[in-house]
């Protein structure tokens, strides 16, 4: 690892370096957030979907909690997580504390919630404007939830977008059900915590640059994907 | 696009699991930060694990949470520094053995100025009355650390009850206490390996080291087999044998920062 001051130096040393164990960290964090952002929207979307087509007892209360939800703090999730999963916890045997799967469950409680509840407000918008439509069609709730999802494909793309910024940038829940393990839970934000502990602050900084550089490619590549989708299909 | 995505998701995938399926001869270490920061872990793990083909997986954190982890069963083995509390685990039954590895001592670290004159004292107990006179900030670890459980003794020691506005209980690891430390000039009591491998020290400085209190003992734990049947005993015991055979000790007696030996070898 360098030793220098200057930290867009350390930054740009640390991508072009190729550093093994700086890749397999970058690695493991996109490989757990994007995991944990996937099953999310498998869940979320027709979550939020169901939310918003069905007119049910309670909920008024299932939108307050998902709404709440959206700002539980990374920590609260790690630590429920950390007893669930705890030998001593409900799902013990399963062995899983302390691996990426652990991390991947404790993202998913972090980015479910805001999956939906995103999703919520937007297919409810949408319904507004397709109810007529989908009521001379005679539809069931059922078959309005694809349609409806579809048509808010680029909307949802930008939510799903938000829910990686969350999992990908939280680290109170990964270091606690992960542990900071070298070379098993490092992930890049715990990395950072790490350095900064050990007074390295250049270092920690310019991980947080390579960090934030993924980050920003990752959404660059949504955006133009997007983009080329809203052009082909006009 | 629309096969490459699904094709990169699958790869993640498998590497995810293949990290899984790698893990079979590996025991999960609760350990202290102190050990971690400082690099002994990475000198003496590969060592281990060269002899032995286990991995050692190393939580690090205070050594009230690295009992609590052990304590619920999360972790196959114990390597930390609060005896008192070691032995308390041990008769409560949660370890069936507890062995002296090694020792380090607690310096104190303050502004170079030394405005509390510290420096001069001619035990820690003084040292502490010092700073407590002077109501100078002094930062504590607050966490239930082995380092701030030895702090509370020093504190006892020196007769003073650690309370005002300049007593400032921060929470945190030793990493972030001195960052924070040094960002207030304050004082602060570190065990000597994370203070010697800190790269942010600014202002501080070590004022005072030498006295036999601020011995730190750093010992490993069998955990109870009857308590927790799941964990990888056999794997546990042999890291907890090698630590204290010659070729552990002498592994941790090689380590050093900066041509400095960290930790002393003490097993019995």
């Amino acid at each position: 690892m360098p030793q220098e001051t200057n930290v867009f130096f350390v930054a740009l040393s640390l991508l072009l370096s190729g550093d093994a164990a700086l890749m397999s960290i970058v690695a493991l964090s996109l490989k757990v957030s994007l995991i944990a952002v996937l099953a999310s929207a498998m869940l979320g979307f027709p979550l939020g979907a169901a939310v918003a087509l069905w007119r049910f007892p309670g909920r008024g209360a299932v939108v307050v909690a998902l709404n709440a939800l959206m700002g539980l703090p990374p920590v609260v999730a790690g630590l429920c997580v950390y007893l669930l999963l705890s030998r001593a916890g409900p799902l013990g045997e399963w062995g899983l504390l302390f691996t990426p799967t652990a991390m991947v469950i404790a993202q998913v409680v972090l980015v479910l919630p805001i999956l939906a509840a995103l999703s919520r407000q937007k297919v409810e918008e949408l319904l507004g404007e397709y109810r007529e439509q989908f009521v001379s069609l005679g539809m069931s709730r059922l078959r309005m939830m694809p349609t409806l999802l579809w048509d808010a494909r680029f909307a949802l793309l930008t939510v799903l977008l938000a829910g990686f910024g969350r999992a990908s940038a939280e680290v109170g829940a990964v270091m606690m059900v992960g542990g900071n393990i070298d070379g098993v839970t490092r992930v890049m934000t715990t990395a950072i915590v790490l350095e900064t502990s050990k007074g390295n602050l250049p270092l920690a900084l310019g991980l947080g640059i390579v960090l934030l550089t993924l980050v920003m490619l990752i959404n660059a590549a949504a955006y133009v994907i997007g983009e080329m989708a809203r052009r082909r299909m006009g | 696009m629309k096969i490459t995505l699904p094709l990169a998701l699958a790869g993640i995938m498998t590497t995810g699991w293949a990290i899984q399926a790698h893990a079979e001869g590996y025991i999960t270490l609760a350990s202290t930060t102190s050990t971690e920061n400082s690099g002994l872990f990475d000198t003496i793990l590969p060592l281990f694990e060269q002899a032995t083909d286990i991995e050692v997986r190393v939580v690090a954190v205070g050594t009230g949470q690295a009992f609590e982890i052990a304590r619920r069963g999360d972790a196959d083995s114990l390597l930390v520094h609060d005896t008192a509390g070691e032995k308390a685990f041990v008769e409560n039954g949660y370890a069936t053995e507890r062995a002296d590895v090694m020792v380090n001592d607690f310096v104190l670290i303050g502004p170079a100025s030394d405005p509390a004159g510290i420096a001069d004292a001619q035990s820690a107990a003084e040292a502490f009355a010092d700073i407590a006179e002077a109501e100078l900030p002094f930062a504590s670890r607050g966490d239930d650390s082995g380092t701030h459980r030895a702090e509370l003794r020093l504190w006892e020691n020196a007769d003073v009850t650690p309370e005002g506005d300049w007593y400032r209980e921060l929470g945190s690891g030793m990493g972030p206490a001195l960052n924070t430390a040094a960002a207030m000039d304050a004082y602060v009591m570190s065990d000597r390996a994370t203070w010697v491998a800190f790269e942010n020290p600014q202002n501080l400085t070590l004022l005072f080291e030498g006295d036999d209190v601020l011995f730190n003992q750093y010992g490993s734990l069998l955990l109870s087999e009857a308590r927790h049947p799941h964990l990888k005993h056999d794997l546990a015991k042999q890291w907890h044998q090698w630590l204290l055979s010659e070729d552990g000790q002498q592994a941790i007696a090689n380590f050093e920062v900066g041509g400095q030996q960290l930790f002393f070898p003490n097993a019995q």
